[in-house]
């Protein structure tokens, strides 16, 4: 049985339903991200792990033990909150003591446990400064170690990183997959930047008006993504017609028009080729610059289709050069229709 | 340069304030002044004040006097548990307040401010309605069986008028401090297993320590100051401070006397907010950073 689940899981505010009946087992040790549009229910069932929401309907099991109707304090998840709602009035040392003074650890032990994880997120220099002094990435790990200290069987965060700057966040993400490695805690995190999803994640779990609608690896995910909502929210795609040619396979229709099959092509799976070769042909309109890739945007029969070619360090193609677009055909991955709407 | 360097450096930002430290030192420390030199003039019963003559027979005769200590304590006790009872009953209502949804927040607070509207005058009168011999709250009481309770012209009717005139003064800087308050901060709190009561004392309560300082202080020497709610709920006999300057300059005409005691009032009470204002905050200053 797996270590956390939620079976049936739904909260209604009144006429609204903001989870429907969600399904989810986490495994021990496990980093699994709730990914999904604001709204999508996400923080919702978070909230609902960890209590702070009232559950509607559903269980919530956590090894092997019925959590659903249990008071927060009694549960023993650390949460990390998207504000990090330290305490101000407190030393980053006090703040992360906080929940082992609760459990009335003796004062040796809580000094040893609070140097140790704060070892653990690089902030034994800055132990007796209070929050106000540090930086948004410090205050950051200072949540994370006062969440890690009281040794939780979950870790739960809500959207840790979105307030951090790009920079750093990038930093963070791999900060965080790093120690959730060397403590080996099981972790659930909340989530609508796919990017930090795909990264840090073992599994991700993507929500949608409520519902989750794919669980996957991230590369599956990315490769394999379920429907039209899920290949345009994670990484970019190409929706192109399709239909199935004579031994089943898909292909794109090549006249504009309805075709029965929605197809999603990635954009780096494009070929840029000389005029006349490839599949399709088409004329750049307009190419941006992303430092490592060159994003173009090219105009063809069937509309508009983006390309990403990698910066070889060759000289990129000019706006209004016409070209072949090629791609192999098995990279075509057939979508069904979105089942909700977000 | 920006606007505000530009009107220091000039000068020109002085010439502009003008109008208001006209205000300020005509009406106020004009009038100290005044006051404090009157509190060194000599008094003759049969003559009055003598301009030219200075004493300190009137600040002699506050420390010596055991009237005039009695009164100064009272004063002391009384405004200290106003200010006590205020904390005690604002905060957690300020707290109550300040979780409730919209619509009823607004009616609340809109509730606990109205009387401000209200002359303190009329208020104190009204109280001396309910709490009178025959008064509706000794009605009750005899038409429930029991025998009428002397309150008008007490500590009890004081202490309970000013609590009910400055508790907002109490809730609004408390209430200001709690809005910026991290809603999170207490589920935190409580996911690291504290109980209800925990989260309040050791998460919330540090955190709006400023506002119940300022609330405090305003409280505190408002109380000790107060004339109207003394005046008309303590009656001839139960006197405070404010009340004897009036007794001293009205209908003793002793006017060096009354201000002597206003001088003194004023000292004591700057001195008592002055050490409360360091005690508190000295001890959050560093964590809040306010």
């Amino acid at each position: 049985m797996a270590f956390l689940q939620l079976q049936a899981l739904c909260k209604r505010y009144g006429a609204v339903d903001a989870v429907v009946a969600t399904d989810l087992s986490v495994e021990k040790g496990e980093f699994v991200s709730l990914l999904g549009p604001s709204g999508c229910g996400k923080t919702t069932t978070l909230q609902m792990i960890a209590g702070f929401v009232d559950v509607s309907g559903g269980r919530i099991v956590l090894d092997g033990r019925d959590i659903t109707h249990a008071k927060p304090a009694s549960r023993g998840l650390g949460v990390v909150f998207q504000s990090y709602a330290l305490f101000p009035h407190m030393t980053v040392r006090d703040n992360v003591a906080f929940g082992l003074k609760m459990r009335k650890v003796a004062a040796a032990e809580i000094e040893r446990r609070v140097s140790r994880v704060l070892q653990l997120v690089r902030l034994d220099q800055h132990a007796q400064r209070y929050p106000r002094e540090l930086s948004g990435g410090q205050r950051q790990r200072v949540a994370l170690a006062r969440a890690l200290v009281i040794e939780p069987p979950v870790l739960l965060l809500d959207e840790p990183l979105s307030n951090l700057d790009a920079n750093l966040r990038e930093e963070m993400q791999f900060e965080i997959r790093r120690i959730q490695r060397e403590v080996g805690i099981t972790t659930l995190m909340v989530t609508h930047d796919q990017a930090e999803a795909l990264s840090i994640s073992d599994r991700v779990v993507v929500m949608q008006a409520g519902r989750i609608t794919q669980i996957d690896e991230p590369y599956k995910l990315y490769e394999h993504p379920r429907t039209e909502f899920i290949s345009g929210f994670v990484g970019k795609a190409n929706l192109l017609r399709g239909d199935r040619d004579e031994h089943g396979a898909a292909q794109v229709r090549h006249q504009s028009g309805h075709g029965a099959l929605t197809l999603s092509l990635r954009p780096e799976k494009i070929d840029l080729v000389p005029a006349g070769d490839g599949r399709l042909q088409g004329r750049i309109v307009t190419r941006y610059f992303l430092g490592s890739q060159w994003l173009y945007r090219v105009e063809t029969p069937i509309g508009d289709i983006t390309v990403v070619r990698r910066n070889d360090g060759d000289a990129p193609m000019n706006e209004g050069t016409v070209v072949g677009l090629d791609w192999p055909s098995e990279l075509l991955r057939v979508l069904s229709a979105d089942e909700v709407s977000a | 340069m920006s606007g505000a360097s530009v009107l220091r450096d000039t000068g020109r930002g002085y010439l502009l304030s003008t109008p208001a430290l006209a205000l300020f030192v005509g009406l106020l420390v004009l009038p100290l002044l005044l006051t404090l030199v009157l509190s060194f003039n000599v008094f003759d019963y049969e003559v009055g004040v003598k301009g030219d003559a200075w004493t300190f027979a009137q600040y002699l005769n506050l420390v010596t006097d055991s009237y005039f200590y009695e009164i100064f304590l009272r004063t002391f006790w009384i405004s200290a548990l106003v200010t006590l009872l205020c904390v005690v009953i604002g905060v957690p209502e300020a707290y109550i307040l300040s979780r409730m949804g919209t619509p009823w927040r607004s009616i609340f607070l809109i509730l606990i401010l109205t009387p401000l509207l209200i002359s303190v005058v009329v208020r104190a009168f009204g109280w001396s309605l309910l709490l009178g011999a025959d008064g509706l709250v000794n009605q009750a009481i005899q038409a429930l069986g029991g025998r009428p309770v002397k309150m008008l012209y007490t500590p009890f009717a004081v202490i309970l008028a000013l609590v009910h005139v400055m508790l907002p003064f109490m809730i609004i800087p408390v209430w200001t401090s709690l809005q910026k308050l991290d809603a999170s901060a207490e589920q935190a709190a409580l996911s690291l297993g504290a109980t209800q009561a925990k989260v309040m004392r050791l998460v919330v309560l540090p955190q709006v320590m400023p506002g119940v300082l300022s609330g405090t202080l305003i409280v505190f020497g408002l109380s000790a100051s107060s004339f109207a709610i003394p005046g008309l709920l303590g009656g001839r006999r139960l006197k405070m401070v404010a009340t004897v300057v009036y007794d001293q300059y009205l209908s003793e005409l002793n006017w060096p006397m009354g201000a002597a005691i206003a001088v003194a009032l004023l000292l004591i009470n700057l001195l008592v907010m002055l050490s409360w204002n360091r005690l508190v905050e000295g001890r959050y200053k560093k964590s809040l950073g306010e």
